[in-house]
């Protein structure tokens, strides 16, 4: 009999065009996503070199990081104008497929591929983004790579990778009513740090996992790349396979049933092993503030700001009080009681239609605070459309909420959604690092039901006794 | 690419750890298309206040660490995005050597394909080279072929990096050009997958 496996091992050893001993493995490569910030430096070395595409049908193109979210006719940065223009020529000139500014598939890379259809269980995707990792949530083993790598895989569809080591993140039991998906991923990642999954592929196992939708799946797997993991990625079952039956790339018919089966037969094997194991009980987590510069400085919403002088080394006191001092917080304050200035729902994190509507449940019929300013910021122009249709629009423009056009946006505002100096927002994103919202913004990762409370209190609130007002 | 074999160089410590790509170089300077010129904008947030004035109180603009190309740092170097824009900014400010406790997967890779040498050692030799290079003018060797860094007295360590990036690095190979020579495996590859 065979050794039982896991899906990492059965998707790379499907992927393996040559192998030898002492060298990493060269991988073949089925879809690669591309947008304007990592290209256009690859497609100039594939000009320099007289290159081409290898396969521009398994290459997927869209603009994101730079298109402003309102009045994205009028670019009035130029430097954004000819990164997203190079990208337009690039595509135009070697024949990939691009989802441009004024395309109806445009979005954020990571929400767009799981949405068409691209994204499926058992493929190998990269893209030039940390936070390609999110198509793991699928049962694909999807990583993020720089733009050297962009290169070498346009040229030629593989990429040289040592053999990951394997890491099974457990979470027993199921989430309380209000904790969601991300209140677990950054759980998960203050529990064991920002760099636990370093030289690992995560699976993450367990109940509360698979009772999870895509998108809390997503959420998931995209911040896997928090923990220090490239890719991070759940096994296919009936639920991933429910999302993706009639998306547009999917296959069709009697060939998806046959896709199915595939899908599902590539599931961890019971009995298989991994190089390491951690553990985590859901039913513990509550509702995760991060008060920090990393992700992995987050606490539950009824906790206190942390105090360096309890730090268990000198270079964890050093990095608490250097956190202190950016964030503008003292050591044990409750961080229930910290003001917010902004509140940002979006980025490949949290910004599907799922979490658009859990959003609105929370304000609808409610008003932002005066002191707030808020902004949702949908990941696809299909998702925007469908919030649209449901009347979401409606909901958080009469909260006092700005509805905006899809794109990356205050994520990392390389548009004009920036967070001004020392100010703070309660954000949806991945990523409280200093500058990144803004130079000497501040930012709180939360949850999109977190952030939607929050804009309304004006402060952080703990959404498990926030009162939801019963529709009319 | 520039191969790298042996590199002398002055030491600039940065004693600090999880140092993201978004510090080393923030998305405002993200919007080029060209690999050159970032280096002006290496470790902006920190260097620069917000008149764009540089920061007396942060280490690299002290003279004393003019002409520095080998940078130390804690742990978990490079973590957080994929930006290949953070080694081509500290590769053009003039560092050829990362040395660092642990570094990100990503940053580490994208090191590897630009000639920056990425050095892992343990956070006793970090220590010893940071109080070092705090206390003096601090030079240091990094020796890929032999896998060793050392100074003129007592320092003396060795490191490992994986055979096929040290190649690379040794040899300042385009790796595109090394992956071609493989063609006909992909092409049997794709063809198998594909009618089967």
């Amino acid at each position: 009999m065979e050794m039982p496996k896991t899906i990492i091992e059965k998707i790379w050893e499907q992927h393996v065009v040559h192998h030898e001993e002492g060298k990493p493995d060269l991988l073949y490569i089925d879809l690669h996503l591309v947008h304007e910030v990592t290209s256009p430096q690859a497609f100039e070395g594939l000009r320099l070199n007289g290159r081409k595409v290898r396969r521009p049908d398994r290459t997927f193109a869209t603009m994101d990081h730079n298109v402003p979210t309102i009045h994205r006719h009028v670019i009035k940065d130029q430097i954004s104008k000819t990164q997203m223009d190079t990208l337009q020529k690039n595509c135009e000139e070697f024949n990939v497929p691009l989802a441009d500014i004024h395309h109806p598939d445009q979005g954020i890379v990571h929400v767009i591929g799981p949405e068409l259809g691209l994204t499926q269980p058992g493929k190998t995707i990269v893209c030039g983004d940390s936070h390609t990792s999110t198509h793991g949530a699928f049962g694909a083993l999807a990583f993020g790579i720089g733009t050297s790598e962009v290169e070498h895989v346009l040229a030629t569809q593989t990429i040289w990778q040592a053999r990951p080591k394997t890491l099974n993140v457990k979470v027993n039991g199921k989430l309380g009513t209000g904790v969601t998906a991300k209140d677990l991923i950054l759980a998960i990642i203050g529990k064991f740090g920002v760099k636990f999954g370093t030289g690992y592929v995560l699976e993450y196992t367990g109940e509360a996992i698979q009772s999870l939708s895509m998108e809390g799946r997503m959420t998931i797997c995209n911040m896997s790349i928090e923990a220090g993991a490239r890719a991070g990625l759940i096994s296919p079952d009936d639920t991933t396979v429910e999302f993706l039956r009639g998306k547009r790339h999917a296959p069709q018919g009697e060939d998806f049933e046959k896709a199915a089966q595939k899908w599902k037969s590539l599931a961890t094997d019971d009995g298989a092993t991994y190089d390491a194991t951690v553990e985590i009980d859901a039913d513990e987590i509550e509702p995760q503030v991060t008060w920090g510069t990393n992700p992995g400085m987050c606490i539950p919403v009824s906790g206190n700001v942390p105090d360096p002088t309890q730090a268990k080394s000198d270079s964890e006191k050093s990095e608490i009080r250097r956190a202190l001092e950016y964030m503008g917080l003292e050591a044990g304050q409750p961080i229930a009681a910290v003001k917010i200035d902004h509140v940002f729902i979006g980025s490949c994190t949290n910004s599907r239609l799922a979490d658009l509507k859990k959003a609105a449940t929370i304000i609808s019929g409610q008003k932002v605070n005066p002191a707030v300013t808020a902004i949702v910021v949908p990941g696809s122009h299909s998702v925007k459309v469908a919030a649209e249709k449901e009347g979401l629009d409606i909901i958080f423009k009469e909260a006092g909420f700005e509805w905006r056009d899809a794109g990356c946006s205050a994520c990392l505002g390389m548009n004009d959604d920036i967070i001004p100096d020392g100010e703070r927002c309660a954000s949806t994103s991945n990523r409280n690092f200093e500058g990144r919202q803004g130079a000497g913004a501040r930012t709180h990762l939360v949850s999109p039901e977190m952030a939607a409370a929050a804009a309304i209190e004006g402060k952080f609130v703990d959404i498990r006794k926030f009162s939801v007002p019963t529709p009319n | 690419m520039e191969p790298i074999r042996k590199h002398e160089g002055l030491v600039y410590p940065l004693n600090r750890s999880n140092i993201d790509t978004d510090q080393i170089i923030p998305k405002q300077f993200l919007k080029r298309i060209s690999r050159q010129g970032f280096g002006e904008f290496l470790f902006y947030n920190w260097r620069f206040d917000s008149k764009g004035e540089p920061r007396s109180d942060f280490s690299l603009n002290f003279p004393k660490y003019n002409g520095t190309s080998i940078l130390v740092a804690g742990d978990n170097f490079g973590c957080g995005s994929s930006r290949e824009h953070a080694p081509w900014a500290l590769q053009d400010y003039g560092f050829r050597v990362i040395i660092a406790s642990s570094f990100a997967d990503i940053f580490y890779n994208n090191c590897t394909k630009n000639g920056i040498l990425p050095v892992q050692l343990t956070e006793d030799q970090i220590s010893e080279l940071i109080d070092q290079a705090e206390a003096k003018s601090y030079t240091i060797t990094v020796d890929l072929e032999n896998k060793r860094v050392y100074d003129n007295h007592n320092f003396d360590a060795s490191f490992d990096l994986p055979n096929y990036q040290r190649e690379m690095l040794l040899n300042g190979w385009d790796e595109i050009a090394v992956t071609l020579t493989h063609k006909n495996k992909i092409d049997k590859f794709e063809e198998e997958r594909e009618f089967s």
